[in-house]
């Protein structure tokens, strides 16, 4: 079993993601909530980076933070699975600990 | 059949206190330094992680006087006496900030991303604050 | 599964406390059990009963108290969070001799024992920060 990394702020505004990135397994999954949602969507200075990120690691983003700022699932980068709160607890039980990086 | 002296302890787990925000800024490090105080009667296996302006919070020579906050850096020293000596700081967050382990106030293992995150693979709960 | 949740920032200033309240009641439907929800740094603030956020919008403390009403849910204030911040309850308020109590039903106020031990029982603890 694997960890799961959280991510709340956005890429924008704070390194959380990146760090995050950084020190992620392989294998690991990395689930963006809150503002960090905005690191999920194509055609950003962060996509690239999160397109490379997705060839070691499983990605995931909240879809009812993505919506609530805007965004559409046709909006996401493609590799990065949209879940909603189930899946968020669906993706803590399926990994053997959680990290936030706040 | 064990005697009650000699009955198995409680569940030991690998918790790591991650700490990533400089001091006096926030309050996260004073509060994130209360909880591994706390934790530490709990005899589990304490693993403490300082990275990116974290590694602040070890600095030597904290200064607070004309602040007006309280200085609560020698607290650091006394983890020893508590018998939490697992500290480890990132090797990429204090030469970015042009800081080297002459710098800190206590004995550290530097580690660097890979090691830090092997590190963090072995733990069973992970606290941010 | 057995989950802990912890909970560092207060309400409406970080979203937080909106995202833990979602992931809990989620959890809750999914039959896991939610071993405790520990409430540290600003986070205390969420047990507030005097708050009174505006009438068309949700009420954070009241969805928290809800959880302990309907789940017998553990809600636990740090007391030396709860402390520094004016979180009281009646015992709190005798002991350092002030006039008024404010913690909300549903929450009570412990140690960060509470949340180590969190850490120990629990199968996987989440934590909502800033």
């Amino acid at each position: 079993m694997a960890m799961l990394h959280t991510v709340n702020k956005s890429p924008f505004d704070r390194r959380s993601l990146d760090v995050a990135l950084t020190h992620a397994a392989k294998g690991a999954g990395v689930l963006m909530i809150e503002d960090a949602v905005l690191g999920a969507i194509k055609g950003t200075a962060v996509t690239a980076k999160i397109e490379q990120a997705l060839g070691n690691l499983k990605i995931y983003v909240l879809g009812p933070d993505l919506r609530a700022r805007g965004m559409t699932e046709d909006q996401v980068i493609d590799g990065v699975t949209v879940v909603d709160y189930a899946g968020f607890v669906d993706l803590v039980t399926e990994h053997d600990k959680v990290q936030a990086w706040l | 059949m064990a005697e009650p002296w000699e009955e198995e302890e409680g569940p030991v787990k690998k918790f790591m206190y991650v700490n990533r925000k400089a001091p006096y800024g926030t309050i996260y490090a004073l509060e994130s330094l209360e909880v591994v105080l706390i934790a530490a009667a709990f005899d589990q296996d304490v693993s403490l992680v300082f990275m990116d302006d974290g590694v602040y919070q070890l600095k030597k020579g904290q200064d607070t006087k004309d602040i007006g906050m309280k200085n609560f850096s020698p607290t650091y020293r006394a983890l020893e006496g508590y018998d939490i000596e697992k500290l480890y700081v990132a090797k990429e967050s204090l030469e970015s900030r042009g800081l080297t382990a002459d710098d800190l106030l206590v004995p550290v293992e530097i580690l660097d991303k890979d090691a830090l995150a092997s590190l963090m693979e072995e733990q069973d709960v992970i606290l941010s604050f | 599964m057995k989950l802990a949740v912890l909970v560092n920032e207060g309400p409406y200033q970080h979203q937080s406390s909106d995202s833990a309240l979602q992931f809990v009641k989620a959890a809750v439907a999914k039959g896991h059990e939610i071993f405790r929800v520990f409430f540290y740094h600003d986070g205390v603030n969420n047990g507030t009963r005097l708050a009174v956020p505006p009438q068309d919008d949700r009420n954070i403390t009241a969805e928290w108290t809800k959880l302990a009403q309907d789940h017998g849910m553990d809600l636990v204030v740090c007391i030396a969070a709860a402390q520094r911040r004016g979180i009281l309850d009646e015992n709190e308020a005798k002991r350092q001799g002030k006039n008024a109590d404010n913690i909300a039903p549903g929450f009570r106020i412990s140690g960060l024992g509470q949340l180590i031990e969190a850490g120990i029982q629990a199968e996987r603890l989440v934590v909502f920060g800033d």
